[in-house]
């Protein structure tokens, strides 16, 4: 155990007081244990506000130890302003090697993607989850859907789906949208684009799910069946794009649209940052991409 | 030729220094030192102390100034510094009928042993602003008389002889007083834990539903049995000692909600308690608090839950400000992953939309 | 028909602390067969019927159930998982509000679709048509499918209700007041439906009324109940023509022949 301390305060290695970690490690075991199903951990007030990641930094700050690498990202990026301040705080309270490459990272905890460069046996996904609860939008009573999670009624998450069909012509859900996992319990991967739910399938990484303000914690472990719900006649699809990313040339890959002026211009990026610097770096070009990359820094 | 945007570090370390200055402000006018927040803004550290469930002044105080003046964003610094402070132990229970009472008043009686108290009180000023406080005009020093001996006695406890009020009520036997901030929330929960999740709550929120139940959501007659603030005697049981250690006195405001009941077929018409209890002095917030506890307890008197302030699920996830700070202002964190899926969603069904509509166009033109 | 019943209640009894809500109630439920529970407001009636569809738990007695694998089942001692899922797939409940008994905020079809999507169902195009070929069964046009049930009138949600317990082919149907809060003109409407479905569906059915009519058209056979006690039983129309109990005399007497 690290001790960092300053004049006015010292906090345990990775902020976390040992006691509490054992207590999120117990949480996180049972969550591997039973894949998909919501455990109840006593989360605690983090130094960041609730809704901006506490759920994902207790379960890091819980799993970290000093020879880990550890990347963040925020909408797959490693340089967005929450992800950096995230990266910042494990670097100031568990002084752990940080890295932007996907490759190489042990723990990366994310917010909004999964990685494009598939993830390795080892390897720890953390997501931040702001609502755990699939059915909360259909139910909003906890007492209720615990009972509807134990006794796997999940009959009203195809009604919604069916009313999606009836009204739009197809499943409107674009993200967040609700996976069963190893055919028992049905889960939320978190606000993350449903392009991604198909990476958690059977995924040689643990993937661990963090939600601070609703004190809860689930889990995928490696090589776990992950389905998202669908019907027969309208199977489960993700998104496409028309065309390449601008920068980088990848195809199938989730891209952002960034605009480029008032007047309607567009073009579409990589939305994981990482990746698309590692083409370029490669060599691959999108139609708007620099020439000449500059070195390597 | 694109680049994209980088120095999320840059911009970040920048924003703070630009805050520190902000909070600073003009640096010709003198900053302001921590014992006059204590002194002279003594309420809103209360609150801050009792949303941040950490009875430290100078913690408090430190808190407001560094957030400006945000009392929310105070309690939240307050709450992040708390979780981290190991925990020694529990003390016992407070007597508040030995507190050293600095005011007191009942609603239910025009007089009552120990007597009516004003102390401290806004009550009956009337709300013109004071230019001599802005011009710092001296302070008369108050008047001041010895306290009585012994112990003021609550009017719980005196409506208690004739048996007219309920007790303090049992838990069920082997029940282990709950601590919300080291386990998990299970619904429904009992009156202890709501208590404490009530006490930390926010005093906007719970003055709202208070106010609701008198307004006819979830009625239930209540009279101030007594509004008490003082200081009371903090212990501990330490296992070596035969005797109980104190550790000193802090500041609560109490509040007995007297409230109706008509009894039921084993339980004979009495008068029914809201509870409040609030670090510093807080009359607003603990008589709110009572307000709502005793409408969360509609369960328990089989009474029908029908309005926000009797829904526990609803009013205990909503209570605490620092949880719904956090979540409503994470809407600005960005979300353009997911807003990307909507766009691309919305296009493609305009698309489909127009294309259906041309089709419809061209056959009644055909036709 | 077969020659066992399937329901049995045997000394069925509910109380709240001291109060009584029904007392030693005991019968058998035939398949196929309709029953009326008749009485006025505080009989016991609803505590009954919520007793035998295990909203309620009795104070004492038991109720079995014949499932369909022949099986007898004491529904009390199942689990909630059984129960839940039997009330979703052999059992039928119809609220007096419909509101009770629909989701309001989700259309017609899905109302209707749900019990298959809950019993596994995952063909869209399936589901869809079998809620079109139910909405047409309790009279909704095909139009009204993606329509929330909001817009639907008293009569209308009556019997899209209906047609959400039906899909599944349950063998039990409960109801309260199936025509209470409806005018006379749809009430009649209404039961000619009920009467029409039970029939052609050999349903088995328990109805809560207070209304004489109601138990004339849709039942085979009735009880009487006042102050928590059953004080007549037999063939609808014997005990309508012929009533035999002092109060049934005067309930008979007291409203319009019909």
């Amino acid at each position: 155990m690290t001790m960092q301390s300053t004049d006015i305060a010292s906090y345990n290695f990775a902020y976390l007081d040992e006691q509490t970690k054992r207590m999120i490690r117990r949480a996180i075991l049972k969550g591997i244990a039973i894949p998909g199903y919501q455990v109840p951990f006593a989360s605690r007030e983090m130094p960041m506000p609730y809704g901006w990641g506490t759920g994902g930094v207790q379960v890091t700050a819980s799993i970290i130890g000093p020879d880990d690498v550890l990347k963040v990202i925020d909408q797959g990026a490693d340089d967005t302003t929450n992800a950096v301040s995230i990266r910042a705080f494990f670097r100031k309270v568990a002084n752990v090697a940080v890295t932007t490459e996907t490759a190489s990272a042990t723990i990366i905890q994310t917010r909004h993607r999964i990685p494009e460069y598939p993830l390795q046996a080892g390897q720890t996904l953390v997501y931040q989850v702001p609502i755990p609860e699939p059915l909360r939008f259909l139910e909003p009573r906890e007492t209720e859907t615990r009972k509807m999670h134990a006794l796997e009624e999940y009959g009203l998450m195809h009604v919604k789906l069916y009313e999606d069909i009836a009204r739009h012509g197809r499943i409107a859900t674009t993200y967040a949208y609700p996976v069963k996992v190893e055919g028992r319990y049905v889960m939320d991967p978190s606000p993350t684009p449903k392009f991604d739910n198909p990476k958690m399938h059977m995924s040689p990484a643990l993937q661990l799910f963090g939600a601070g303000r609703e004190k809860r914690i689930y889990a995928i472990p490696p090589f776990t069946e992950v389905v998202s719900l669908d019907f027969e006649d309208h199977p489960f699809e993700v998104q496409t794009f028309d065309q390449p990313c601008a920068l980088c040339g990848a195809e199938n890959v989730y891209l952002d649209e960034v605009i480029l002026d008032d007047k309607g211009g567009y073009m579409f990026v990589c939305s994981d940052t990482d990746h698309c610097e590692k083409r370029q770096a490669d060599g691959h070009r999108g139609y708007l991409a620099p020439e000449a990359m500059e070195p390597a820094e | 030729m694109y680049v994209a945007v980088k120095g999320g570090d840059a911009a970040i370390s920048n924003a703070h220094r630009l805050l520190a200055d902000r909070r600073r402000g003009d640096r010709s006018v003198p900053a302001l030192h921590i014992d006059q927040i204590v002194e002279q803004l003594a309420l809103g550290v209360d609150r801050v102390m009792a949303e941040g469930s950490l009875y430290d002044r100078e913690l408090a105080a430190l808190a407001i100034a560094q957030s400006r003046g945000d009392l929310i964003e105070a309690v939240f610094l307050v709450r992040a510094y708390r979780t981290t402070l190991p925990r020694f132990g529990y003390t016992n229970p407070i007597d508040t009928g030995a507190m050293l009472v600095e005011r007191r008043v009942s609603a239910t009686y025009k007089d009552l042993p120990g007597g009516q108290l004003l102390g401290p009180t806004f009550d009956y000023t009337h709300r013109l602003l004071d230019p001599g406080i802005a011009a710092g005009s001296p302070v008369d020093e108050p008047e001041q008389r010895e306290a009585e001996e012994g112990r003021m006695p609550r009017v719980s406890e005196i409506l208690a002889h004739e048996g007219l009020i309920e007790g303090d009520g049992d838990m069920p036997q082997d029940h282990v007083t709950g601590d919300l901030t080291r386990e998990p929330l299970d619904f429904p929960i009992e009156r202890d834990l709501r208590l404490q999740a009530l006490a930390r709550g926010d005093e906007g929120f719970l003055l709202a539903l208070g106010y609701s139940t008198q307004r006819g959501y979830g009625r239930n007659h209540p009279f101030v049995g007594e509004v008490r603030i003082g200081e009371v005697e903090l212990e501990l049981d330490v296992p070596e000692l035969p005797f109980a250690v104190p550790l000193g006195r802090i500041r609560v405001t109490e509040c007995q909600m007297v409230t109706q009941f008509k009894g039921s077929a084993k339980v004979p018409p009495q008068f029914t308690r809201g509870y409040g209890l609030v670090f510093g002095q807080s009359e607003r917030k603990a008589m709110s608090m009572s307000l709502c506890d005793r409408a969360l307890r509609a369960r328990e008197f089989g009474e029908d839950v029908v309005a926000p302030a009797q829904d526990e699920e609803f009013v205990i996830s909503h209570s605490d400000n620092v949880q719904a700070t956090g979540f409503v202002e994470h809407l600005k964190l960005p979300h353009y992953v997911d807003f990307q899926a909507e766009l691309d969603l919305i296009r493609r069904m305009r698309a489909e939309h127009d294309a259906r509509e041309n089709r419809f166009e061209r056959q009644e033109a055909a036709e | 028909m077969t020659d066992e019943p399937l329901l049995r209640v045997n000394a069925l009894s509910k109380y709240y602390g001291a109060r009584l809500g029904c007392e030693d109630v005991s019968f058998d439920l035939w398949p196929g067969e309709v029953l009326a529970v008749v009485g006025e407001s505080g009989s016991g009636k609803t505590t009954l019927l919520n007793c035998l569809s295990t909203r309620l738990t009795p104070s004492s007695g038991g109720v079995s159930y014949r499932m369909r694998d022949g099986s007898w089942r004491d529904l009390y001692r199942m689990s909630e998982a059984e129960r839940r899922f039997l009330m979703r797939t052999d059992w039928g409940f119809v609220h007096q509000n419909p509101a009770d008994g629909l989701r309001m905020t989700v259309s017609a079809g899905a109302n209707v679709g749900e019990r298959l999507m809950a019993v596994g169902d995952r063909h869209y195009g399936n589901i869809r048509s079998t809620a079109i070929d139910w909405l047409s069964r309790v009279e909704i046009g095909e139009d009204r499918i993606d329509d929330e049930p909001r817009s639907f009138s008293g009569g209308m949600r009556q019997r899209l209700q209906i047609a959400r317990n039906l899909v599944t082919g349950p063998r039990l149907v409960f109801m309260d007041e199936p025509t209470g809060g409806l005018d006379v003109s749809v009430q009649a409407r209404l039961l000619d439906l009920l009467r029409g479905l039970v029939t052609d569906l050999g349903l088995a059915a328990i109805v809560v009324t207070h209304d004489l009519a109601v138990a004339r058209l849709l039942s085979q056979r009735m009880m009487v109940m006042k102050d928590g006690h059953v004080v007549e039983a037999g063939l609808t129309d014997r005990v309508l023509d012929d009533p035999r109990a002092p109060y049934t005399q005067l309930l008979v007497s007291s409203i319009l022949q019909v």
